[in-house]
């Protein structure tokens, strides 16, 4: 870590992009924008540019791969080659490969898997810019997908990172803060079952700190939650209209 | 999931675990026996066998010289992989690593990456040029359950085991000169794994119990008992009380653990 004289929060406890510890980037969501997927979601946090397409359920290809008591879920969490400074290689890496898996099993307790067995859905995630909080950002971008698919769901998934810059818990890490941050902690939660479906770390926090963290995130969760609901809502608002029109 | 025997299987499991209880009599919170030996593989730089119980996890480093990454030009370079090895498991198949296998492979990086378990600057040869570049390779020999503790501890330890060539540059050129020094280590992280059976955690799931767990959580801790890495698996979920129990147990048992390496 050779940028460790960079401070990430001022004399008066405001970050480098001016926000609270505990406040999370400015979101938009939107439900709806991609006319060939059966669902799909575009999230704007921070920087970070995600679009989220559910495609399904469907009978799966290869057929082998098909649970005869349920449906199987696929995820493919990929980066664009412009999204990040350097170009990023279009091959999946071991990075995005371990997020596919680990964004999968947070979204897999929410869908009620045993209503459609021999089926198969796929979520496809495209990080069209990369801010820092990716993961997150397409956990909820997921979810949200998922639901304009009309999957049904046992709540939303909204998730949100907590961590640590210099000596403070800080809520929703931007690029740099998860750069040279001393710790990241990923959180995914389902609200309304206090179910928490995703929890990485990296870094080094005392057990204090982390508990604080944990429930910072969950907090940042409940946050993203209610704006997940209300851009959900509005699709059903412009469906209306046209409707009426 | 879906075998008959497995369900059957899950009722008895989470039965037992109701009382408490394992189907190895084991406690809830125990480790199965573990066997642990040292440089057993005269060719690589360090090695340690990790049995825990039936698992049996080999880990063999290499040491070579390399570029450093551009962004962390004054250290040494860590590079972590692992084989799900074809006669393991029925379950394994030979090919390039899937997502299971990199996911070990990038839980146990983390571990000794996040604390700071080798001491990186010491690796450098010559600044932004020349390092040296660590290989951990994590073969599993038999799956019985729980190969992220035993490729954690196997890892640690054959790191403590490994030795690094001595070397003089003369003109930009790293000759190497005979004899070893021990690999500079500052720290020995420890990772727990627990089980969500049923509501209930359990540690070190074996084989049938992870074919029936909900989820499963991993924490690494090092030697100050500070967390360094956190890894949620598996297609069920934790609560938050649930979440700091098991980062509390796992604090204790890393300790214990720790005591084996003579760290």
């Amino acid at each position: 870590m050779s940028q460790k004289t960079e401070k990430l929060i001022d004399k008066k406890g405001l970050r480098l992009d001016g926000r609270k510890p505990d406040e999370l980037r400015p979101i938009k969501i939107e439900v709806g924008v991609l006319s060939n997927a059966d669902g799909s979601a575009y999230i704007e946090q921070g920087k970070n540019k995600i679009l989220a397409a559910v495609f399904g359920p469907k009978e799966l290809h290869p057929k082998h791969l098909a649970l005869q008591d349920r449906m199987v879920l696929r995820c493919r969490y990929h980066m664009a080659p412009f999204s990040v400074q350097e170009r990023k290689s279009p091959a999946p890496s071991r990075r995005e490969i371990e997020l596919s898996k680990v964004i999968r099993e947070s979204l897999e307790p929410a869908i009620f898997l045993e209503y459609y067995p021999r089926t198969g859905i796929d979520i496809f995630l495209e990080v069209l810019q990369a801010d820092g909080g990716t993961r997150c950002a397409s956990i909820t971008a997921a979810s949200l997908a998922l639901a304009d698919a009309g999957i049904p769901m046992r709540d939303l998934v909204a998730a949100c990172a907590a961590g640590k810059a210099d000596d403070t818990i800080v809520l929703d890490l931007m690029d740099t803060e998860d750069k040279i941050g001393t710790a990241d902690v990923p959180v995914a939660l389902m609200p309304n079952l206090n179910a928490i479906t995703l929890l990485q770390m990296d870094g080094i926090l005392t057990l204090e700190e982390f508990k604080k963290a944990v429930n910072m995130a969950i907090e940042g969760c409940k946050k993203i939650y209610a704006l997940q609901k209300e851009a959900l809502k509005l699709k059903y608002v412009s469906v209306k209209e046209e409707a009426e029109e | 999931m879906s075998s008959i025997i497995t369900r059957v299987k899950q009722k008895q499991i989470a039965q037992l675990i109701a009382k408490g209880k394992r189907l190895d009599d084991r406690e809830l919170t125990d480790y199965r026996e573990i066997k642990l030996e040292q440089g057993i593989i005269e060719r690589a730089e360090g090695s340690a066998r990790v049995l825990l119980g039936k698992t049996e996890v080999m880990v063999g480093t290499k040491i070579e010289t390399g570029e450093p990454f551009p962004d962390t030009p004054n250290e040494g370079v860590l590079t972590v992989n692992a084989e799900l090895v074809p006669l393991a498991s029925s379950t394994f198949e030979p090919g390039p690593p899937d997502e299971n296998s990199i996911e070990l492979a990038r839980i146990v990086d983390r571990g000794i990456r996040e604390s700071k378990a080798i001491d990186t600057e010491k690796l450098c040869i010559e600044l932004g040029k020349k390092v040296f570049v660590v290989f951990v390779d994590v073969y599993v020999l038999n799956h019985d359950g729980n190969l992220i503790d035993a490729s954690a501890l196997a890892a640690i330890a054959a790191l403590l085991n490994t030795k690094m060539p001595n070397y003089e540059v003369e003109e930009g050129e790293v000759k190497l000169k005979s004899g070893y020094t021990p690999l500079p280590m500052k720290k020995c992280p420890i990772t727990v794994t627990f089980a969500k059976i049923n509501d209930k955690l359990i540690i070190d799931p074996c084989l049938e119990e992870e074919q029936v767990m909900d989820a499963r959580i991993s924490i690494a801790i090092d030697d100050d008992g500070n967390i360094c890495a956190i890894q949620k698996g598996g297609s069920g979920y934790f609560t938050q009380e649930q979440v700091l129990e098991a980062a509390e147990i796992a604090k204790e048992k890393a300790e214990e653990m720790r005591k084996k390496l003579n760290w």
